[in-house]
């Protein structure tokens, strides 16, 4: 699947999509960037509430397909220009993390 | 490749947005170079830890990268207030981030079992109130 189809399927609201047909391959949920760091796998889907300049380092470090801020996190316009230029995949829902993984493990499985 | 390359950056202490660019410019540069993923992956996460670290608890400092024949030496120098027990600091989930810190999503304690985890060597050096040197190496 990819990240454009995945957009639409979670009715997310997109962001910056630099990279739509990208493909997804499973999914990380957390919000401590260590972890993240360090769990993260290249192509999962990243889903958080952080939505400080310092997740888009995170998610081109570990190459994830596509970050998914939840709870209807405010986005702060410097992260989002941030994603914009170094190319990462960005989307908002209102939808809380577990929801979205729940509808991601029907999605990706 | 018989010259080692070596690059260097300032890691600056003040600005949390800018924390990590030496960590993506260096990805940038082994993706360039063609190194395998798994590699470049490795490098990235050690990388970003040190120099996260050294932003959010040394007040910045210098990192070199020097890509050899055989392997990644990756160094982090800083002259912040030093790590007071290392043997505390390696365990995972020890951290001394303040709380303004921990609202950036950081704090974990996971950065330097994380720098441990993803390199083949790491020492540590360091001074109460000099600053500290982390050696890292990636074998090829
Ligand atoms: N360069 C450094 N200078 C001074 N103290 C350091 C340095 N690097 C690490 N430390 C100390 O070691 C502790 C553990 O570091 P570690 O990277 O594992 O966790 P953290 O930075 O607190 O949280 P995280 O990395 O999970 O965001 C830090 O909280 C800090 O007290
Ligand atoms: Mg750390």
């Amino acid at each position: 699947m990819t990240v454009r189809q995945l957009s639409e399927s979670l009715a997310l609201e997109v962001l910056s999509l630099p990279e739509p047909e990208r493909e997804v391959c499973g999914a990380y949920a957390g919000d401590l960037l260590s972890w993240v760091m360090g769990r993260a796998n290249a192509d999962n889907v990243w889903v958080t509430v952080m939505t400080n300049a310092n997740t888009v380092a995170v998610a081109t470090l570990t190459d994830v397909s596509m970050v998914i801020v939840t709870d209807g996190s405010e986005m702060p316009p410097e992260t989002l220009a941030l994603a914009k230029e170094k190319g990462v995949n960005l989307a908002r829902t209102k939808a809380s993390s577990y929801e979205i993984c729940v509808r991601l493990g029907g999605l990706l499985s | 490749m018989s010259e080692p390359l070596v690059f260097t950056f300032e890691v600056d202490g003040e600005n949390f947005t800018s924390a990590g660019n030496a960590s993506v410019a260096v990805k940038k540069k082994l993706r360039w170079l063609g190194f395998p993923p798994e590699i470049i992956r490795r490098v990235s996460v050690a990388m970003y830890e040190g120099e996260i670290n050294m932003v959010i608890h040394a007040g910045g400092g210098v990192a070199t990268v020097t890509v050899l024949q055989d392997r990644i030496d990756i160094v982090l120098e800083d002259h912040g207030p030093g790590i007071a027990n290392v043997e505390l600091a390696m365990k995972e989930g020890f951290s001394t981030a303040t709380d303004h810190i921990r609202d950036l999503g950081f704090g974990a304690g996971m950065g330097l079992p994380n720098m441990k985890k993803n390199t083949d060597s790491m020492e540590i050096q360091t001074e109460l109130g000099k600053g500290t040197t982390i050696k890292m190496i990636i074998n090829l």
